[in-house]
């Protein structure tokens, strides 16, 4: 009923003059005035409350003792996730190979090491050498050529690395597994019909393709992983979560060593998860029209078009 | 008539109960092109996937250049060969698919000489320059370090027919190349493959485009129910069927 009547009122205000007033939103700058005063309210608890014990908290942030357990903490999380990403794609490859036997054995690994918690496998570890006093290089089931105390083979650290790998691998076997299955199947007749050998078609077509859905998932795991560390504190390892109990249990100061310590898991996991952003822009080639530029490339735009006016968008069609 | 290229010899597929294929023979002689038509389900894609042994097939034989593809024989068996022996056999056969299928982390030169360096191992220099070569023989030079992507279909399925022309094949198959793409787009792919024919090169073509058959096809084979109905040129088999399903058909799509 109304539409003729706008399309006689455009045609009489002399077409193009007509301007557009953007809608109003009232709601969304009261609920932005509201969370504004509770995140003020919660910064000004945070730095007010002497209970909070900033001061000591900025003495031990970089302590020699606190800043060595970081570093350890960061030493296992590599080795948990290298170790355990290697053993994964080894297990995801053997569940999707054509061998039964291979495949059974990886979905065993899997359901075992899923299903026990880490703090329990790790104390197995741990205690290996009471389950086996030692432990022999040689024939299967044959002649030893040479045998080695469990004690003096699996260290504490030894232990702790391999129980988190061991129990990282159960979950990135099925990552890689996923992202392997995530990939068209078309790709690998295509590559099938070249003749492209196996490794190089696993290897070349299949794997980086798959990254892209096992970045997103790894990154999601190495996070976990870093915390997870913290677990280890039970088999009185000096990573970050011990070492702060250790300080707190001599210096009383609870809270401020606590914020210690959730302070770096912080700043790693920022750093960790930047990193992925970068590692999915690299897997992403080609498969955008055209990659969204990084933060830095952003700034640096806006730098150049302010400067320079007419000069254009730059880089934004490919 | 000299050995023929591609000899298809009493082939028969089953998946489960459905037989596919039931009794193939088919002869295409060196530098012939063969267009199979037939409606969906008659076994055309079925029948070129076996040529390559990308289906393995129940009975009979194929064979390139007096070469079986996926076997070898001793006595009056067929032994299946190894994996990397029948990739090395593959690499005698192009296949372009329907869906393209490039591989999308490449880019376009990149494709095109992943198989000749990789399967072949031939040189890397030599491989770049025939890419170069035949990306301008599709009309696609400016676009070698594109990724596929960026290209649209029609463009995609040239650079699929370039990245099978690398290996140098014996035979290029071509399954329904031209079904995925946007009408417009149907052209140019047929441009670059009346082309090749031309060049001499041997084809076996599966398509809908019975105006590219009766263009340049030498042979016309006509499938239904996995059995090959009728043969022949294409003024014959186009023009003067002499079978009623083949009449049927092609009363459907002229």
């Amino acid at each position: 009923m109304t539409a003729p009547a706008v399309l006689e009122e455009t045609a009489a205000g002399s077409a193009g003059s007509l301007t557009v007033i953007k809608a109003r939103h009232p709601g969304r700058w009261i609920a932005g005035a509201v969370v504004a005063v509770l995140l003020a309210m919660a910064v000004n608890a945070l730095i007010t409350n002497p209970a909070w014990d900033w001061p000591v908290v900025g003495a031990y942030l970089f302590h020699p003792s606190v800043l060595h357990a970081v570093l350890f903490t960061v030493e296992l999380t590599a080795l948990g996730i290298v170790l355990g990403f290697l053993l994964g794609t080894v297990l995801a490859l053997m569940r999707l190979s054509r061998v039964p036997l291979l495949a059974s054995v990886a979905w065993g690994y899997v359901w075992l090491f899923r299903s026990v918690p880490l703090i329990l496998q790790l104390l197995f570890w741990y205690n290996l050498a009471a389950l086996y006093k030692q432990i022999s290089f040689g024939v299967p089931f044959g002649p030893a050529f040479f045998s080695v105390g469990s004690m003096d083979l699996i260290g504490p650290v030894t232990a702790a690395a391999l129980g988190l790998a061991l129990h990282q691998a159960a979950y990135a076997a099925e990552i890689v597994r996923g992202g392997f299955l995530s990939v068209d199947p078309g790709q690998l007749e295509a590559a099938a019909a070249l003749g492209i050998p196996r490794a190089r078609q696993i290897f070349r077509i299949q794997l980086p393709q798959a990254m892209r859905s096992i970045v997103p998932a790894a990154g999601n795991e190495i996070i976990g992983l870093v915390k997870g560390t913290s677990v280890v504190y039970i088999m009185a390892l000096p990573e970050l979560f011990y070492q702060v109990q250790v300080i707190y249990n001599r210096n009383g100061r609870v809270i401020a060593m606590l914020l210690v310590a959730a302070i770096w898991y912080l700043v790693l996991t920022t750093v960790l998860s930047a990193a992925q952003y970068y590692v999915e822009r690299r897997f992403g080639r080609g498969l955008a029209r055209g990659l969204p530029p990084t933060p830095l490339q952003r700034v640096r735009r806006i730098l150049t078009v302010r400067r320079q006016r007419p000069a254009g968008g730059g880089g934004g069609r490919r | 008539m000299s050995t023929p290229m591609v000899d298809v010899r009493g082939v028969h597929k089953s998946y489960g109960p459905l037989e596919v294929l039931r009794g193939v023979d088919l002869q295409v002689q060196p530098g012939e092109v063969t267009v199979i038509i037939g409606p969906s389900g008659s076994g055309k894609s079925t029948l070129l996937r076996s040529i390559n042994h990308l289906e393995k097939i129940d009975r009979g034989y194929v064979a390139i250049d007096g070469e079986f593809v996926g076997y070898r024989r001793s006595g009056d068996r067929l032994y299946e060969l190894r994996e990397r022996e029948i990739l090395r056999r593959r690499t005698h056969i192009g296949f372009v698919f329907q869906n393209f299928n490039l591989f999308p982390h490449l880019t376009v030169r990149e494709n095109v000489t992943e198989a000749p360096v990789s399967a072949q191992g031939r040189p890397r220099a030599e491989v770049e320059a025939l890419a170069a070569e035949l990306l301008e023989q599709v009309g696609l030079s400016d676009k070698a370090d594109a990724y596929p992507r960026q290209l649209s279909g029609g463009q995609q399925q040239r650079v699929a027919i370039a990245r099978a022309l690398a290996l140098r094949p014996k035979v290029v198959l071509f399954d329904e190349p031209t079904s995925a793409l946007d009408p417009e787009l149907v052209g140019e792919v047929l441009e670059v493959m009346k082309a090749l024919a031309r060049s001499g090169t041997t084809m076996i073509v599966v398509t809908h485009e019975i105006g590219f058959a009766r263009e340049v096809a030498d042979t016309v084979v006509f499938m239904d129910a996995g059995q090959i109905i009728e043969q022949g040129p294409p003024p014959q088999v186009l023009d003067r069927p002499r079978h009623d399903r083949t009449r049927a058909f092609l009363g459907k799509v002229l």
